[in-house]
């Protein structure tokens, strides 16, 4: 509870390298878990809802075109079929061509309602009831030998809540509010004639104060808040700790700010940001994990996708259908799996087709990365999924 | 209307919702509040060092630590700050005692009132002797009496170490008394002027600098036992009258003649102000300021009056006048919070653990109202410029974050807005909240709200 204006800036340039383990008995409490056997696990939570049809974009369709109107990509990096990756994707798309990274399109929760809050609740707990995470029950089915797990951030995530034991870990100073939160709040205080006309002049102070004690692309808009830049250096971090002796092998990141109703953007903008960081992220982990790279598998899942058509504001509103990544060395990559509904016909007429389960993308991992028994899976893990059956051959 | 007035009884006139605590008021909201007027409702005591305590380790044990550097030759830059922080740890942990206290009780409205009597009597830790003790005036003095007679609460206030000291009445001495016909120094007009001024009849309240002198004069004789004044040993640190410092003779305030020797003229002349009509409405004004309004309507202040009046100012009567004024249940929220209301009310809505003494004295300071360190013996200011700059609402939006941020998943900002706003909840917020992408960014967003900011 710092002045966090020059302590975020601080951690931005400093990096988290010299950040230690917020818990201070992690590390030993890591150290006994032989059967992991260094198989890394990461998953990353796009927290708000990523638009699938911007991050992995169908630009051959027949109505691409006309259903994204100012939000249609031109151009894009090479992937299969109608597809393209977003420009700010290049590293995704580079391991994806290298074969160690596959993507999932019209990909879904069981969750058909659009609150962030019960979605995201499903995404993690893959059950109606959200007594616990899917990823801590994986971990209590494994018994005594399970691998060590964190989540990275002040709070335990759901993935991670539950029985077996779990740590969180965090920078030793968090950032402030980020943009995405300070636009809403400002939305929020437009008929406010008091507090809406002082932050907004707080916050051009603050553009103006960051530009000068920076120097870079720190200052202007979006200077406050953990924004892209602060995505890889966490990445960075979660890296650091998997690696570490006696590190855990499994990592739950979130990162924030994917909720696009406003000028969402196509090639640049506010989302294509977003994507930038989250490839910085990418990045930073295939750097941090390189000796364990061939043992590493990333996950990178978000709550719901959002509408195929743009809304009136430039952005677009909560959807279904999603995209999934499944990245990393030990990932048979270099294509796309699971079925693709196309745009002619979508759900609710709105929303892209959620031809996929998220379960079937956790379950292979799960079964196919860890090791687990698809029985145990589908009984404990994943109740009442029997119908839902794993995709095959994800792993090496 | 009583889901409304629940809502405003306890987040107007207490301390802020926990989950619960509307439902709780809503039976009766009315009696809710009234039956925090007892004493019995007000936390206390303090578990804290006494002023007496405080002072007199500073008479004794800290010159004695002190030559003990001197003769072992010790960095004495070094220890001395040691010490200094050594002397500050009490008033930490005041601080969280009383944050702990006012995040946790149920009884919000007899909290504010404590810290409305605090702030009207008001001690900074200015110095080092005063960063012991600024505290322990609202433990000792205003704690015990804040729901008893005005004057009582006046006496105890005035005559309190951390007030005879912070005001410099405790160096004051007559010019004619024993003392000072062989000392070079005499009378110290501060604390009479700011009885005046800010705790009795207020700076229009019809007093003149001959008033102000004749007070200094009669206020004479009170000081705080100490080693200068050669004390017994065991009243260093106590608030006690020496008749050696007091001015003889008749004095004049306010065409009321106070004469005679001994401790009781000052305690005359503070139940005279006490009791002055100016006194009564200077104060209903300022609590009607408080709780209701900047610019208060004058009949809610003219409800307060009567109530003081009529009851000779007791502070129960007066507090039940507060909640009865004309205006108390109207629906627009007129308050803003000051920064301190702010942060306990956050810490409240989120259920969140309390931070550690230093952590939270950090987010007392950045947000610009640390505890016992007003600006001036005014106090903190009460009206909503004061507060609502730029960077201030730039520092809560920080400070909800990272709150948001502890409470972490969990939180449940849907569910949380409706507990600790209940039908002061509008839909903007509402749907801000429901839309956010996250529990904590819909938790910032709550606690960020035009309705959470105000009361």
């Amino acid at each position: 509870m710092t002045d966090m204006s020059t302590t975020r800036r601080r951690l931005l340039v400093s990096g988290l390298a010299g950040a230690g383990l917020v818990l201070p008995g992690a590390a030993a409490a890591f150290a006994q878990a032989p059967r992991a056997a260094g198989r890394k696990l990461v998953v990353i939570v796009l927290r708000g809802a990523l638009d699938g049809l911007a991050a992995l974009a169908p630009v051959g369709e027949r109505r691409y075109g006309a259903l994204r109107g100012d939000l249609a990509l031109e151009g894009g990096l090479p992937a299969p079929g109608p597809f393209v990756f977003h420009p700010a994707l290049e590293t995704l798309a580079g391991l994806f061509a290298s074969g160690e990274a596959l993507a999932v399109h019209a990909i879904a929760t069981d969750y058909r309602a659009r609150s962030h809050f019960d979605g995201q609740d499903r995404l993690e707990a893959a059950t109606p009831a959200i007594r616990d995470g899917w990823m801590n029950r994986a971990l209590a089915l494994m018994g005594p030998d399970a691998p060590g797990a964190v989540g990275v951030g002040q709070s335990m995530p759901l993935l991670l809540r539950g029985s077996a034991p779990a740590s969180t870990w965090a920078p030793a100073v968090l950032p402030g509010a980020d943009d995405d939160t300070i636009s809403r709040l400002m939305d929020l205080y437009a008929s406010d004639p008091m507090l809406g006309p002082a932050l907004a002049r707080a916050l051009e102070t603050d553009a103006i104060a960051s530009a000068m004690t920076s120097g870079s692309s720190m200052g202007g808009p979006g200077a406050r808040g953990a924004g892209p830049q602060a995505y890889a250096l966490i990445a960075q971090a979660a890296g650091n700790l998997l690696t570490a002796p006696g590190g855990p092998d499994a990592a739950v990141i979130s990162f924030d700010g994917w909720d696009t109703h406003v000028r969402q953007g196509a090639r640049e903008g506010q989302l294509a940001n977003r994507l930038a960081g989250l490839d910085a992220a990418i990045a930073a982990l295939r750097q941090q994990l390189s000796q364990v790279w061939d043992r590493s598998a990333i996950l990178v899942v978000t709550e719901f996708g959002r509408t195929v058509r743009l809304n009136g504001a430039g952005g677009t509103d909560h959807g279904t259908g999603g995209a999934a990544f499944l990245i990393g060395g030990a990932v048979r990559g270099g294509r796309m799996i699971g079925d693709w509904p196309g745009l002619d016909r979508l759900y609710e007429d709105r929303d892209l087709y959620p031809a996929n389960d998220l379960r079937s993308l956790f379950k292979a991992v799960l079964a196919e990365h860890w090791g687990l028994d698809p029985a145990g899976l589908a009984r404990r893990v994943f109740p009442d999924s029997g119908a839902v059956p794993p995709f095959e051959g994800l792993i090496v | 209307m009583s889901a409304r007035d629940a809502a405003i009884a306890v987040n107007r006139f207490g301390l802020g919702a926990r989950p619960g605590d509307i439902e709780a008021a809503a039976r009766d909201p009315h009696a809710w509040l009234a039956d925090q007027m007892d004493p019995s409702a007000i936390a206390g005591p303090s578990p804290g060092p006494t002023a007496q305590e405080g002072l007199a380790y500073l008479q004794t044990e800290y010159p004695r630590f002190r030559a003990q550097i001197e003769r072992t030759g010790a960095d004495p830059d070094a220890i001395q700050r040691q010490v200094r922080e050594l002397l500050r740890e009490p008033r930490l942990a005041h601080i969280a005692w009383r944050t702990g206290i006012a995040v946790t009780t149920p009884h919000g409205f007899a909290e504010r009132w404590v810290r409305f009597w605090s702030n009207h009597f008001s001690v900074a830790s200015n110095t080092l002797p005063m960063a012991v003790i600024a505290p322990t005036l609202e433990a000792e003095a205003i704690r015990p009496k804040a729901y008893g007679p005005f004057a009582d609460l006046l006496r105890a206030a005035e005559l309190h170490p951390a007030m005879l000291i912070y005001l410099d009445q405790a160096v004051s001495l007559g010019p004619n008394s024993m003392a000072g016909r062989f000392l070079d120094r005499g009378l110290n007009e501060n604390l009479a002027r700011e009885i005046l001024e800010l705790h009795t009849l207020g700076v229009a309240g019809g007093y003149g600098q001959g008033d102000v002198e004749a007070l200094a004069r009669i206020l004479t004789g009170w000081t705080v036992g100490s080693r200068r004044l050669r004390s017994d040993p065991d009243d260093y640190g106590r608030a006690l009258f020496d008749v050696r410092l007091q001015e003889p003779g008749t004095h004049t305030l306010l065409g009321q003649r106070f004469a005679g020797e001994g401790p009781q003229r000052a305690g005359e002349a503070l139940d005279f102000l006490a009791t002055r009509p100016r006194t009564a409405r200077f104060l209903s004004e300022k609590l009607a300021r408080h709780f209701l309004c900047d610019d208060p309507a004058a009949r809610d202040i003219a409800h307060i009056e009567a109530a003081w009046m009529g009851s000779g100012g007791d502070l129960a009567a007066v507090a039940r006048a507060v909640i009865t004024a004309p205006s108390a249940f109207d629906a627009a929220l007129r308050k803003f919070k000051t920064p301190e209301d702010f942060l306990i009310s956050s810490l409240r809505a989120v259920g969140a653990p309390a931070p550690n003494p230093r952590q939270l004295y950090a987010g007392y300071v950045a947000l610009g109202q640390a505890p016992f360190s007003a600006p001036s013996p005014a106090g903190w200011p009460d009206h909503a410029e004061a507060w609502a700059s730029p960077d201030a609402v730039l520092k809560r939006l920080d400070f909800a974050s990272a709150l948001a941020g502890r409470a972490g998943r969990n939180a449940r900002p849907r569910e949380r807005a409706l507990e600790v706003l209940g039908a002061g909840l509008t839909d903007a917020t509402a749907q801000a909240v429901a839309r956010a992408e996250t529990p904590e960014q819909g938790l910032t967003l709550l606690l960020m709200s035009p309705e959470f900011q105000r009361r």
